[in-house]
């Protein structure tokens, strides 16, 4: 393996790992804070992919597109939360699972039922339609460095709500003591909306950024979301720095282990995840 | 948990059980030249049963919520696959054996892993083991990749030379999985029970205070994951057998969220409540499928309602009917304002 | 059958699951179970067929042989598991004549078991498991659609013709990729070409990127591979983001733009394929084909519809032969076999094997449609050895 090559490589999973954490930041925040496994969570990054298809078509602007799907998003997320996830708080994780399970029928077909079975795709937009000349013969999405920037930039102001402001210290406390935090006479219910409107809304938006990049097909969400299961059982749930770390290793992972060892390429991800869990039981960062 | 059922239970369990084990005597007459598939159907659910009643040792007993039983389901059916030979019948005398033997040495060591973690933690691990099997599967040249791989003749059970049960037969594999079945509940209900059931429940309220009594807690959450997975890859090497395929699909983590979906219809932590929901889960698929091809809208809800009003799913109904609960309910409401502790699920995990 | 003995259930029971679907009502509808997806990553490719079948029958007044037609449609779910019980519902509940179906070749083998069981008449519009029309070899199964094995042996000579000595074939590591593949591979060392790497892709994942990179590192005359639906349009849009099609010649299996042409854009221009069927095939059946089904559905029709389509014309042809009369089964299974159609993809026979033999075409994409550049094989039939019935 030339440095070229490796370079590329590794450019390559910072890229994947960076748009791992975006996706999988909206599971974590709404696992730490609320003790809520959602697997619809992949159903909502196809949502967000979709309407942002949806909306370009009729728009004729990728980014006019995002503006108005962001709304309809953080909609999609108060509505769940209010009528489904409501009376399911003081329950085992069992409910929640099955709970969400029969979401993502639900929201498949709702997809089906709007949009259709056909791929389809979102052209990457202006101004980032170019590409830059990486090797001898390989190019590189000017549009891929923009979805980096993006993905840093949302982990720094994450980081920095969750830091160095109030609801943040409260994010953390409720992460670490749910009942503290309620007896201190702060309002769990309305957190707990809006830690849900805003999860849905970083995953619905992580399917939108990124549907330029992929195809959009029916069931494009059941895919990564044990990825991002992975993503977040390494990191430790509930830390956004842990799921940060943990998108950057898996998203490494997979790309020099397709390469480096194609015959496990598929497994790579669960043995990295079985070996963190022997070491660290609560995962890297918890 | 609850140990001691009104007698409606029983009543209505051996009620049930009786009918379903004349089906070869009324079947004809109820369904006509339909009933051969009725059986089948039939046979099918009795399987699903088990695979579900296995799955409540760990979920309702012990309060391990798994995503990854579709594993030994998967495991036994390929286990079957795998060591049949290829233009005769195995016997059942060794291959049984062998399915048990081999999902208890995989049970034993996912097991050692897996049992170090709780709650959520349990879940994804359960999962990940679950998918990392499922991808070996998917992509190994022996097993037949995602395309599966047949059965040619389904194990024979003879003594000598004289057949014992001819399964081909499809009444007679009928009633060796009703077989199958009984025997399991027969086993749960002896084994939630006995002092090591005892144990169980004592770590499913409070691993901590089970721990301090001097109880070595992983030890018996680990013989528990073993005799629940041995039991799943039992039903798996049934359904196996039924259709003579195996498929990695059996592994994946949609079959184990569908079997977690049978045990809350059914009502966990009764091990008879699984059976109930295996049976209402494939009749209510069957149904949808029947009726439009957007089934999946209608079991998506139908899955959402009976989480928000049936937590304790069917078995909960017969335990304790609404017209019974009422007046405690109303008593009991002006405590807290929590809703009816009846309405409150069996596995609550009291550690938090 | 009100009274029975115990001793024969056993005979009765192969007898009637045997029967039930020949014997029942010869002059009641004719009944068409359509195992297929309608939900899931396979949603367009069923309704494709569904449509095409549909659109056959219509045209002959909704009518095969004189009598009328009823359909019962079963969502697949391309779930491999739940392949065999749904099957057997089709056959031995609602006891249709025919099975057609599936899409996904797991699917398909799960369903072949229960063929194997109850000698069900099976159509397989789609999956292109070699298999079904070779080893497991059954009477009662046909397939209009294709094998991985035709589609994409053909492709080694063009390749080589091409100028092309060194390839990387790429494709998802399950078995429908690998056997594409294999095809290939076949006829392109067998002319002298050199597979310099196979690379296999963990299904489904469409995260090309660092294959990209490999293949850029490795820079052979041309690459080939094999993906479908989504992961087709990602694959051919992360090629051609990655400039490497301009210096890397992108070969592919017919199936890797099929359906996909408005998703893929500009990325598909230039790319080549191989397929049995191109939209823009200048026969009059094909004509025809497509100003009806674009006046029935609003949209242009791809493979998955003509392949639809003729598993409807198969139908019409082997009724109308033999009146409606589908009581003789064997005499059922062999004007089925002789069947010979005008298809919109050419002319089209089956194999002692029920495998359909067929023009294979070399397309190239250009203004967003799938141009024929030439007959990469005529008439061709796959060598099924196992299978001569």
């Amino acid at each position: 393996m030339d440095l070229a090559f490796f370079s590329v490589q590794l450019l390559n999973g910072l890229q994947y790992g960076l748009l791992l954490f975006l996706i999988a930041s909206g599971l974590t925040l709404i696992f730490g804070i609320m003790g809520i496994i959602n697997l619809a969570h992949g159903a909502m990054y196809m949502i967000g992919a979709y309407l942002v298809y949806d909306l370009t078509m009729r728009l004729g602007n990728f980014w006019l597109a995002i503006v108005v799907a962001i709304p309809i998003a953080i909609a999609l997320g108060l509505i769940i939360e209010r009528l489904f996830l409501d009376t399911l708080y003081k329950r085992d994780h069992l409910y929640q699972v099955l709970l969400t399970f029969g979401m993502i029928l639900v929201l498949n077909e709702v997809q089906r039922i709007i949009w259709g079975g056909n791929v389809h795709s979102v052209p990457v937009p202006a101004p980032f339609d170019s590409s830059i000349q990486l090797t001898a013969n390989l190019r590189y999405s000017v549009y891929r460095l923009f979805v980096m920037g993006v993905c840093l930039a949302l982990a720094g102001v994450i980081y920095w709500i969750i830091r160095h402001t109030r609801l943040g210290i409260i994010i953390r406390a409720g992460a670490v003591n749910r009942d503290m935090v309620e007896g201190l006479g702060i309002n769990v219910r309305t957190l707990f909306t809006l830690i849900f409107s805003a999860g849905v809304a970083l995953t619905a938006f992580a399917g939108m950024i990124a549907a330029p990049l992929t195809s959009i097909t029916p069931g494009m969400g059941d895919s990564i979301l044990i990825t991002c299961f992975v993503v977040v059982v390494i990191g430790g749930i509930g830390s956004i720095k842990g799921a940060f770390w943990g998108a950057i290793i898996i998203g490494m992972a997979t790309t020099f282990g397709s390469v480096l060892i194609p015959s496990l390429a598929s497994m790579v991800i669960y043995l990295i995840m079985a070996a963190v869990l022997l070491v660290k039981p609560r995962g890297l960062f918890a | 948990m609850l140990h001691r059922y009104p007698k409606r239970v029983a009543i209505i369990m051996l009620v049930l059980t009786a009918l379903v084990a004349t089906f070869p005597l009324w079947g004809e007459a109820a369904f006509g030249n339909q009933a051969n598939f009725m059986l089948e159907k039939l046979t099918f659910m009795l399987i699903l049963a088990l695979f579900a009643m296995s799955l409540d040792l760990l979920v309702g007993v012990l309060g391990l919520v798994s995503l990854g039983h579709a594993l030994f389901f998967g495991l036994g059916a390929y286990t079957l696959a795998l060591a049949s030979p290829d233009f005769s019948p195995a016997s059942m005398w060794w291959m049984l054996p062998l399915v048990m033997g081999i999902s208890a040495c995989v049970g034993l060591l996912i097991g050692v892993l897996v049992i170090r973690t709780k709650g959520i933690f349990f879940i994804m691990t359960t999962l990940a083991f679950g998918q990392m099997l499922y991808y070996f599967v998917s992509t190994s040249r022996f097993a037949g990749g995602t395309d599966g791989v047949f059965i040619m003749f389904r194990p024979s059970l003879a003594i000598g030379e004289s057949t014992l049960l001819d399964l081909d037969n499809p009444y007679s594999f009928f009633y060796f999985c009703l077989g199958m079945l009984l025997i399991g509940y027969l086993f749960l209900r002896w084994l939630t029970r006995s002092y090591f059931g005892q144990v169980l429940d004592g770590i499913h309220d409070n691993e901590h205070r089970m721990q301090a009594l001097g109880y070595t807690t992983g030890g018996y959450k680990l013989v528990a994951f073993v005799i629940s997975g041995v039991m799943a890859a039992i039903a798996g090497m049934l359904a196996a057998m039924q259709y003579g395929f195996a498929n990695p699909a059996q592994l994946g983590w949609h079959t184990s969220g569908e079997v977690l979906m049978m045990l809350i219809f059914g009502g966990m932590g009764t091990i008879f409540g699984p059976i109930l929901g295996a049976f209402a889960y494939e009749i209510l698929l069957f149904t949808y499928e029947h009726m439009t091809t957007h089934w999946p809208i209608l079991m998506g809800l139908t899955i959402i309602a009976a989480v928000l009003v049936l937590p304790r799913g069917i078995a909960g109904l017969i335990i304790a009917p609404p017209w019974h609960r009422k007046r405690h309910t109303t008593t009991e409401t002006a405590e807290g304002p929590k809703g009816s502790p009846s309405a409150q699920p069996a596995t609550n995990s009291k550690e938090g | 059958m009100k009274t029975f003995k115990k001793t024969s259930l056993a005979a009765l029971m192969s007898a009637t699951t045997l029967m039930s679907a020949s014997v029942m009502a010869n002059d009641g509808p004719v009944k068409l179970g359509l195992m297929l997806p309608y939900s899931g990553t396979y949603t367009a490719l069923g309704e494709a067929i569904t449509n095409g079948l549909k659109l056959a029958i219509e045209q002959e007044g909704g009518q095969l042989g004189g009598r009328e037609v009823e359909y019962v449609q079963l969502d697949s779910e391309a779930d491999p598991s739940k392949a065999p019980q749904n099957m057997s519902r089709l056959v031995n509940r609602d006891e249709v004549d025919f099975v057609i179906g599936p899409v996904h070749s797991g699917v398909a083998m799960g369903m072949l078991r229960v063929a194997q069981q109850t000698g069900a008449i099976m159509i397989i519009p789609n999956a292109g498991l070699g298999a079904a029309t070779n080893e497991l070899c059954m009477p009662n199964v046909f397939r209009t659609s294709f094998s991985m094995w035709q589609d994409s042996y053909p492709m080694g000579k063009v390749a080589y013709d091409q100028g092309h000595r060194e390839i990387v074939t790429i494709t998802w590591d399950y078995a429908g990729g690998k056997e594409d593949l294999a095809g290939f591979e076949e006829a392109f060392t067998a002319e002298g070409g050199e597979i310099v790497e196979q690379i296999l892709v963990p299904f489904p994942s469409t995260e090309f990127q660092s294959y990209l990179t490999q293949i850029a590192s490795l820079a052979p005359d041309a690459v080939y591979t094999f993906f479908a639906g989504g992961g087709g349009v990602g694959f051919v849009r992360d090629y051609a983001a990655a400039g490497l099609k301009e210096s890397i010649p992108l070969l592919g299996s017919g199936f890797l733009t099929e359906g996909n042409l408005a998703a893929l854009g500009d990325a598909g221009e230039g790319v080549m394929t191989t397929l049995h069927y191109a939209e823009t095939l200048e026969n009059e059946q094909n004509q025809a084909f497509v100003a009806a089904y674009e006046s029935a559905y609003g949209e242009m029709p791809d493979t998955y519809a003509v392949q639809g389509y003729d598993t409807g014309m198969m139908l019409v042809q082997a009724l109308s032969v033999l009146g409606g009369d589908t009581s003789d089964q064997e005499r059922l299974i062999d004007v089925l076999a002789n069947v010979q159609l005008a298809s919109p993809r050419g002319p089209l026979s089956f194999s002692d094997s029920h495998h359909p033999i067929q023009n294979i075409y070399l397309r190239e994409i250009r203004d967003g449609k799938h141009e024929v550049v030439s007959i990469a094989a005529e008439n061709l039939e796959v060598p099924d050895e196992a299978c001569q019935m």
